[in-house]
């Protein structure tokens, strides 16, 4: 299969590089007046993706990708921290951490072992919708390998003392959280943006460790893990036969089940601007998030957003990064993202500033925030399109990387020519179609300001700038007291 | 004793890798150009994509006193503009064609790369020529400036502003004596940083950014014969420079055991401790990682089990064998849990040193470490790009070795490695005498520092 027509592309970059002369190849000096002229860019052409299911339902994904002896295997299930029970923020993610301590018979350093001595690695992680059980393994130890992973993801035994262990390493975790600045930036932000009462908005602090049970863990993953809610994705160097064969044995007779139908309220968006300072004595410097809620990854709104953010903070050459670091020498570096999600996701522009001009940095930031509202240049359009698309096919090198692709296909229901599509919709987003979404994805005096800070230094410059109310907030304010451990083994 | 994996005995029927058993091929020509660039091609067509790598055989290790940070702000500079690229110029023109890159300094050497959909790789060429021949027409004390202030927000980002973010040049300043190339960091002093002149940067452009000590990897999706008149279109106009001389290698010794202590803004403390070992691909090198591993690398290794699984008195623990040309240093550290101090840690790390020491390792213990090491030069072949993708490797064997195509030395060091060769590199290095043992612990808790009852004991 042949995919990923980039013709469009020929034009486009032809006219941004019309000043181009062209060069004659045999000179001794070469002309260094222009850059040189390009071609055409070259198309990706993949194997296609093959789809089957197996016996119980469970679909499966396969890429083949056969010039290095690796495979890698991601078990997708359809249940993440945005099921977590609102007083044990964090149940999802301490249920993956859990299910490699003990499964099948063996225990947590015996499964261990077994991985590490395979030169394979085996990770289990919760995500905002969704669980995966990740495999990688060099083609000779697969069979080894999946005979674990299926021990893992259908018959963990959550011991107790595991979970106790646990509990203790995420009590301690969130003792550093409170020395890095930007994870108590970040938890706020969440807050802040979402509220207390959205999944997207929680965070897990002392008294949600606490509470997790082996009951409540095992429940989750009983109710959850079910054949008919999930999917498989592999890339590598196997066949489709050869893993229809190998999954049907180790997985076949995975259980189906009732899953329970879930909704979510809609988050409220953020109202009128408001400063949150979290005090953060000494700081060399701040931590500055700045944002509001964006869009789901489903909106038609999806290439137009992804390519006006690349020009407002998307890379290097974006405008807050030379604002702030070329032109200003501000920060090592300032950014802006969307975070796609199955529910509207945050918006964010983020960066970390020398302490003695957390002020000007932020009107340099409201600066571009109200500047992307107004029409981008041509060249701004062109590179950020070119940026976008001409990268597309280097996110196919490894099977990790391919395997993350093939996961957003299926968990979305994008249909198979959404690769083939992929640059062509970013190729046609217009300037209109940036404005319209700055527009209406970026209202600079409808977001969250969040500082963590210096404070007796920076409150003064922020309150002059009159962004908005300044809430001051302490890290305890944020995280929580910090958790008493004293009595701890 | 050794063990060969059937892994290999799979590669062998892989395409793109060599028949022999347990080979390794990463096929390349290498010529070098009259002004004494060193240029390797390897062809890869996996994906529609190019890797431009250029290595320059200099790091902070050749600094100056007084001018720490040079070699780092230099790498900054370089991405500023030249002869014939405007300022800016150099990221706009990429992004427009599609590519990304990005540019390192370590102690030894400075690396560039450009990916780029194979189209572009002309673009890459020009640029990378243009400022390896013409970055001076450009560069004024305006530019230095932006970029002082631009490495200092990074420190700011990397040391001050993070917890523990002091404690590696801590433990350089402790590990070699002073004046020494490794002593200091390779980011620099802030006062250094403030220091450095226009002046400095002609000199260090001069002295060290010739073709003679560079060299230029280019992998992916290229034709090599076409991809060789590219490059002699646009690097031959490079003026050749002056011979680079061999850095004169200083040699150091820690004679005695060093506790520093620093209190930081941090709610654990943590303990790093290091011994100065044997240069990179040195005899001991390997066997250094394979103990690094053997103690800290998931579950059942001798420290995370004990400290972390077992006893649950520290949150993490991590060993590994910093390698560099003039020397390396084998690195132990660990974060105690709140309610516990580093006299406990260390207690149990010095027990299993000596466990070590006295009886050598499991053969499962070695085979599993030099398996996960196996499967990561797997893992490097599946990139051309980026750092540590085939054509950063490439370059990197060649200035090291000689040979850009090492993988299967350097990975045969690996296999060779039976467990009584661990227990001898342990015995030989990790002394009690002579080492540093740095405690970074909450302010105004000085009393949670490891005080090393055990010291110089042998």
């Amino acid at each position: 299969m042949s995919w990923m027509n980039i013709d469009k592309t020929r034009s486009l970059l032809a006219g941004l590089l019309t000043l181009a002369a062209t060069t004659p190849l045999a000179a001794q000096v070469p002309d260094r007046s222009q850059p040189p002229e390009l071609g055409p860019p070259p198309a990706l052409s993949l194997p296609p993706i093959h789809r089957l299911e197996l016996s119980n339902g469970a679909k499966v994904l396969l890429l083949e990708k056969h010039n290095v002896p690796l495979v890698q295997v991601n078990l997708v299930v359809r249940a993440g921290s945005a099921l977590d029970p609102a007083d044990q923020a964090g149940l999802a993610s301490i249920t993956a951490d859990m299910m490699d301590e003990g499964a099948g018979g063996r225990d947590a350093l015996e499964l261990a072992d077994e991985i590490d001595y395979l030169g394979a690695s085996l990770s289990v992680f919760a995500g905002d919708h969704t669980t995966t059980v990740a495999l990688y393994t060099p083609r000779s130890r697969l069979d080894a390998a999946l005979a674990v992973m299926a021990d893992v993801v259908l018959r963990p035994d959550f011991p107790e003392e595991e979970l106790e262990r646990k509990r203790l390493e995420r009590l301690n975790s969130l003792m550093e959280a409170r020395d890095e600045p930007r994870a108590v930036a970040s938890v706020l932000f969440d807050r802040t943006v979402f509220g207390d009462d959205h999944p997207y908005g929680r965070f897990g602090g002392e008294s949600a460790i606490r509470a997790f049970t082996v009951s409540g863990l095992r429940e989750f993953h009983e109710t959850h893990f079910r054949a008919n809610n999930a999917f498989f994705v592999v890339v590598g160097d196997i066949s489709m036969g050869e893993a229809r064969e190998k999954l049907e044995a180790l997985f076949g007779d995975w259980r189906r089940g009732e899953i329970p139908m879930m909704s979510w309220p809609q988050a409220e968006q953020v109202g009128d601007r408001q400063v949150y300072l979290v005090d953060k004595p000494g700081a060399a410097q701040s931590e500055i998030h700045i944002g509001r809620i964006g869009a789901p990854r489903l909106t038609e709104d999806y290439y137009a957003i992804t390519v006006m953010n690349t020009i407002l903070g998307g890379s290097f050459a974006s405008r807050l990064n030379q604002n702030l670091r070329e032109e200003h020498g501000y920060t090592y570096g300032a950014f802006s993202y969307f975070g796609f999600s199955p529910l509207p996701g945050p918006f964010g522009a983020s960066s970390a500033v020398q302490t003695a001009v957390t002020d000007s940095a932020l009107v340099e930031f409201m600066k571009e925030l109200n500047g992307i509202l107004e029409p981008v240049s041509d060249e701004e359009l062109t590179r950020a399109k070119n940026y976008v698309a001409l990268r597309f096919p280097s996110r196919f090198q490894t099977v990790s990387a391919i395997a993350s692709q093939l996961v957003e296909l299926e968990l979305y229901d994008l249909p198979d020519r959404y690769f083939n599509q992929y640059v062509e919709r970013i190729l046609a987003v217009s300037k209109e179609d940036v404005q319209r979404v700055a527009r209406q994805y970026i209202a600079p005096e409808s977001m969250a300001v969040i500082v963590v800070g210096d404070r007796a230094t920076i409150e003064d410059g922020i309150r002059a700038l009159d962004l908005g109310p300044i809430n001051n907030l302490s890290i305890d304010d944020v995280l929580g007291p910090a958790p008493d451990l004293s009595g701890t083994r | 004793m050794r063990r060969v994996l059937p892994i290999f005995v799979l590669l062998c029927a892989t395409a793109g890798y060599a028949q022999e058993e347990t080979r390794i091929a990463v096929p390349y020509e290498r010529f070098v150009l009259p002004n004494g660039l060193n240029v390797i091609l390897h062809e890869d067509h996996t994906t529609p994509t190019v890797s431009v790598n250029v290595w320059y055989h200099v790091g902070s290790g050749r600094e100056k006193l007084g001018r720490t940070g040079f070699a780092h702000l230099f790498e900054h500079l370089m991405f500023e503009s030249s002869g014939h690229v405007p300022e800016g110029a150099f990221d706009n023109w990429l992004e427009a064609a599609g590519a990304s890159n990005n540019g390192s300094t370590t102690q030894d050497r400075t690396n560039y790369y450009e990916d780029l959909p194979s189209n572009a790789l002309e673009l890459a060429l020009f640029l990378e020529s243009d400022r390896m021949g013409y970055l001076l027409a450009a560069m004024s004390p305006e530019t230095v400036d932006g970029q002082r202030d631009v490495v200092k927000n990074e420190r700011r980002q990397r040391l001050e502003n993070r917890p523990y973010g002091l404690a590696f040049s801590t433990m350089f300043e402790h590990l070699f004596p002073e004046g020494h190339p490794y002593s200091w960091p390779v980011i620099g002093s802030m006062e250094d940083l403030s220091a450095a002149s226009y002046e400095d940067v002609v000199e260090f452009f001069t002295r060290w950014y010739s073709p003679a000590n560079a060299s230029l990897a280019i992998a992916g999706d290229i034709d090599p014969a076409a991809t060789r008149a590219l490059v002699e279109k646009w690097f031959s106009d490079v003026p050749a420079g002056d011979p680079v001389p061999p850095p004169d290698v200083v040699s150091a010794y820690l004679t005695e055991e060093q506790r520093p202590v620093l209190e930081d803004r941090v709610s654990l403390p943590r303990m790093y401790m290091a011994w100065l070992s044997p240069a990179l691909y040195a005899p001991g090198d390997a066997e250094l990682d394979i103990l690094a591993s053997i103690l800290t690398d998931g579950k059942n290794s001798r420290l995370y089990k004990r400290l972390v699984y077992e006893l649950q008195i520290a949150q993490d623990v991590s060993a590994f064998h910093y390698s560099l040309e003039q020397g390396s240093s084998f690195w132990i550290i660990a974060t105690a849990r709140s309610g516990h101090d580093l006299d406990e840690l260390e207690q149990v790390i010095q027990e299993e040193i000596d466990r070590l020491k006295m009886e050598a390792p499991s053969e499962r213990e070695v085979q599993r470490a030099v398996n996960q090491y196996e499967v990561s030069f797997l893992g490097g072949l599946e990139r051309v790009g980026g750092f540590s993708g085939k054509a950063d490797r490439l370059n990197g064997y060649y200035f090291r070795t000689g040979s850009p195509d090492y993988f299967n030395e350097d990975l045969a060091r690996y296999r060779a490695i039976d467990p009584v060769d661990v227990q001898a590199v342990t015995r030989t290095y990790l002394r009690d005498g002579g080492r540093v043992i740095l405690s970074v612990v909450p302010e105004g808790q000085p009393e949670l520092a490891a005080a090393g009852a055990r010291a110089q004991t042998d």
